[in-house]
């Protein structure tokens, strides 16, 4: 269990101070995630932690936004649940708060919905200091604006993330991966296969030459399912996509600090390759995340492909400007990793700035993130 | 305030026919669905073209004049009702599917495309879209939007926020904003988030990337009869702590079975306190295991009696009688109030028995028929608005079941919206301080304050006029004394 420490208080009452001499704060959690700009005074939700109240009924968790994903995921897993958005953990050391604000979703994110897909309520702190609650802790809430929403992916720049409402999935009975040797034309068939069934899929990842398909629910319903594919496909644990969620797989080296990396998995077949010509040297390069639609070909060397390829990670040296461009080709964008508020059309940088403005007129919470270009 | 110049400036940029002034031509556009609330507008705009749409946004903020967007009218919170002096911008003449891409599962689609249209467009490709709000054929997917409009089908795949992947939004300024797009995240804020449920606050959107399911192969129907009410709302919570999230889960007491079954004719047992309709879906294999630990489930809560449609025929009969609740209490009582709170799952019971009790004290019968997976209330108050005074007091029991709803830990308004009709139950959900962060969100998007001005957000002026009390989670103000 976290323990319970609730610093609302003080967190509210630096953000207030802070306010009145119009200074700026870079808000932190853990520091799980590398990127954030140092500089200005840093208020932390370190310390404001615990489960506020959980009940598995309602599919409903309230916790405090320092709170260790850790910590959390393993409440929930002692009554069957788990967040829905499967956030990266980062070793333990990712903060609720930090999953919501940054808006990260792992492999499940096509079928579970994302982090602002999960979120019923927060309160937060604006940048005026006052403390304020939205949505709350049922499903459906249409009253008001839905700032609650607002708020993920917003990188703490419109308010501090004090207590997180989130919905909460039922764990499934079981979970099988699959995995098969294929080239990138076969598996881009595959899953445009698959697209187009109701099958209980919630993952897919191609990397190295290799296709993965994650099948959960009931037992029955998912080794059935697994035989239907007749796919010649091999059955491996979960551990492939844990690794690609938390980033600790061998294609994510070099981006996360010392984090050891993992072999992923425990299939028969091969990871050399992985490891090998599909998995640049450590460091070499700059990792970017593309969103394109779902069943797109994005045919690139140094590639991990999940999400019914609808994201890709890809690790190259070639400049931005080209990066984004065959992005846009493909149907989507490209956001360096870690992510940032990226570019935007200019009409919408401009609401972006008044609600930035509607919320912390001042201008003192996180502000770098919104003007720092890629 | 009606400078007749804007009409002809109007008329300079629509086609003839889509400048209405006539009065008895406004007539149908003087109310939407809470028709209670009646109001005809100066001049109904009817644009056809996302250029049109524009240029009636560049007329209104030139001449100052306030705009309602409205869509199918269907809304159920008098969030379209017009102003005697502004232009009701109706975009039912947008109403083309602009693209359908099956292999990225999305559909592109104009405003006032109805939401079943789009269903029925992409089910060739055995896709379908997943909010199915009971208005489906008649309401349009821009009013979806402007609701974030539910169905029956929220608690396993989601409202419309949950459906929409990108929009084209024009604001009053006469920015356009093309926000995500056919991709599942989008750079920069969520304005998407912004935008769905703002009940036509903040921008007109004229275009909308909606997300499309493959139709699953498999679907199974329970009807549980309850002799108890509460029995009832203890099944539904145990259904969801084992494990299951059913496509639907409703719930209807005797009152509304009864009505349902002189209307429709669906089978119900008209004996039992409540009945359940549990829908499950998924593959064969998986709707079978499903099936079974439901009716574990139910058997387990007392249920009288379980019955299984597993044939589209007998399926699509079950669900007649559900969907016909609402016209059938329109044949119980000269009017009905249809209220839409949300509640925690745990407080069903209690909320059921809570609003059995008001019944008694105002006198007015409420049928109870709705979405008990996610707590999300309709009770139907039974009225005759010829009588003196009725229609305040159903007005007032309402707005007393709202409170409670409050109290409980929930929301004044699951799916129907704000629009003029909660204005007061706002002031009991939120303090002063949230209500201006609602008010300065607006002007970020609409300083001028012309887009649908008055609605969804209580002024705090009236909220201290009204002397509301503001509950939140429970922590009710002195608890111990009887109020609602």
């Amino acid at each position: 269990m976290p323990s319970d420490g609730d610093r609302s208080e003080p967190l509210t009452a630096a953000v207030a101070a802070a306010s009145e001499t119009g200074r700026s704060l870079t808000i932190v959690g853990s520091g799980s995630k590398s990127g954030t700009p140092n500089g200005s005074e840093t208020v932390s939700t370190a310390g404001h932690e615990g489960v506020v109240d959980y009940r598995p009924d309602e599919l409903v968790v309230v916790a405090r936004a320092g709170s260790h994903l850790n910590d959390i995921e393993s409440v929930l897993a002692d009554s069957g649940q788990a967040l829905p958005f499967e956030p990266p953990l980062f070793g333990g050391r990712g903060t609720l708060g930090g999953a919501v604000a940054t808006g990260l979703a792992g492999p499940g994110r096509p079928w579970f919905g994302s982090a602002r897909d999960a979120l019923l309520g927060v309160t937060i702190v604006n940048g005026m200091g006052q403390r304020l609650s939205f949505g709350g802790q049922v499903l459906k809430n249409v009253a008001g604006y839905d700032v609650s929403s607002l708020m993920a992916g917003a990188f703490g720049t419109l308010g501090l993330l004090l207590d997180v409402s989130l919905r909460v999935r039922p764990l499934p009975e079981t979970s099988l991966t699959l995995a098969r040797e294929c080239t990138p034309d076969t598996a881009h068939r595959l899953i445009s296969d698959l697209l187009r069934k109701p099958l209980p899929v919630t993952a897919t990842a191609y990397c190295g030459g290799v296709l993965r398909i994650r099948l959960s629910g009931s037992h029955e319903a998912a080794s059935h399912a697994a035989a239907g594919l007749d796919l010649d496909l091999e059955v491996e644990d979960d551990l492939f996509f844990q690794g690609v969620r938390d980033h600790t797989h061998p294609f994510f080296s070099g981006f996360h600090g010392s984090t050891p990396p993992s072999t992923g998995g425990t299939s028969t077949l091969s990871h050399a390759s992985e490891a090998g010509a599909d998995s640049p040297a450590e460091g070499s390069g700059r990792l970017w995340m593309l969103s394109l639609p779902l069943g797109s070909v994005f045919d690139e060397a140094n590639t991990l492909t999940e999400w019914a390829s609808a994201r890709i990670w890809w690790r190259t040296d070639a400049d931005a400007d080209t990066v984004r461009a065959r992005a846009r080709v493909a149907g989507g964008y490209a956001a360096s990793f870690p992510p940032r508020l990226a570019d935007v059309a200019p009409a919408v940088r401009k609401y972006m700035g008044r609600l930035k403005a509607a919320f912390d007129p001042a201008g003192i919470l996180n502000t770098k993130l919104l003007s720092h270009a890629d | 305030m009606r400078n007749p110049r804007v009409i002809n400036l109007l008329r300079e940029q629509l086609s003839a026919g889509s400048v209405v002034t006539d009065t008895h031509a406004l007539t149908p556009f003087e109310t939407d669905g809470l028709t209670a609330i009646r109001q005809k507008p100066w001049v109904v705009a009817l644009p056809e073209t996302v250029k049109q749409v524009r240029a009636v946004l560049r007329i209104c903020r030139e001449n100052r004049v306030p705009v309602v967007t409205r869509g199918a009218g269907t809304g159920l919170s008098g969030g379209a009702r017009p102003l005697a002096d502004g232009v009701l911008l109706t975009l039912t003449k947008m109403n083309r599917i602009l693209e359908v891409i099956p292999q990225a599962r999305v559909a592109r689609v104009e405003p006032g495309v109805p939401n079943a249209k789009i269903t029925e467009a992409t089910a060739p490709f055995g896709l379908y879209y997943a909010p199915d709000p009971s208005s489906q054929i008649a309401c349009s997917i821009g009013g979806n939007v402007a609701e974030n409009s539910g169905g029956v089908h929220c608690l396993k795949y989601g409202l419309t926020l949950n459906n929409v992947l990108g929009m084209t939004v024009q604001t009053l300024e006469g920015d356009e904003l093309v926000l995500g797009g056919k991709t599942l995240d989008a750079p920069g804020y969520d304005l998407i988030a912004a935008m769905v449920g703002s009940e036509g606050m903040l921008g007109v959107v004229t275009e909308v990337v909606v997300k499309l399911l493959p139709e699953p192969f498999a679907k199974r129907v329970l009807l549980a009869a309850f002799d108890d009410l509460r029995r009832a709302g203890d099944a539904v919570a145990a259904i969801i702590r084992g494990g299951v999230i059913p496509a639907g889960l409703e719930m209807m007491d005797a009152l509304a079975i009864n009505a349902a079954e002189d209307y429709a004719n669906a089978g119900y047992p008209r004996d039992a306190a409540a009945i359940l309709l549990c829908e499950l879906d998924g593959t064969e294999e998986g709707v079978n295991a499903d099936v079974e630990i439901v009716r574990g489930i139910l058997d387990e809560a007392g249920a009288a009696g379980v019955s299984i449609a597993s044939e589209e025929a007998e399926r699509e009969n079950l669900w007649r009688g559900r969907k016909a609740a609402f016209p059938a209490a329109g044949r119980m009582a000269p009017d009905y109030y249809c209220m839409d709170g949300t509640i925690p799952r745990r407080e069903l019971g209690d909320v059921l028995t809570e609003i059995a009790i008001l019944s008694e004290r105002f006198g007015l019968p409420v049928a109870n028929v709705f979405h008990a997976g996610d707590g999300n209330l309709h009770p139907l108050i039974l009225f005759d608005s010829s009588k003196p005074g009725e229609l305040e007091k159903a007005e007032q029991f309402g707005g007393e079941i709202l409170k409670l709803c409050v109290a409980r830990g929930g929301t004044v308004t699951g799916e129907h919206g704000v629009g003029v009709e909660k204005l007061d139950a706002m002031c009991a959900q939120f303090a002063d301080a949230e209500l201006d962060q609602f008010h300065r969100l607006k002007a970020a998007f609409d300083p001028e304050g012309l887009m649908n001005p008055g609605k969804a957000i209580p002024t705090l002026a009236r909220c201290s006029e009204l002397g509301g009390m503001h509950v939140r989670g429970g922590a009710l103000p002195h608890a111990e004394l009887e109020r609602f």
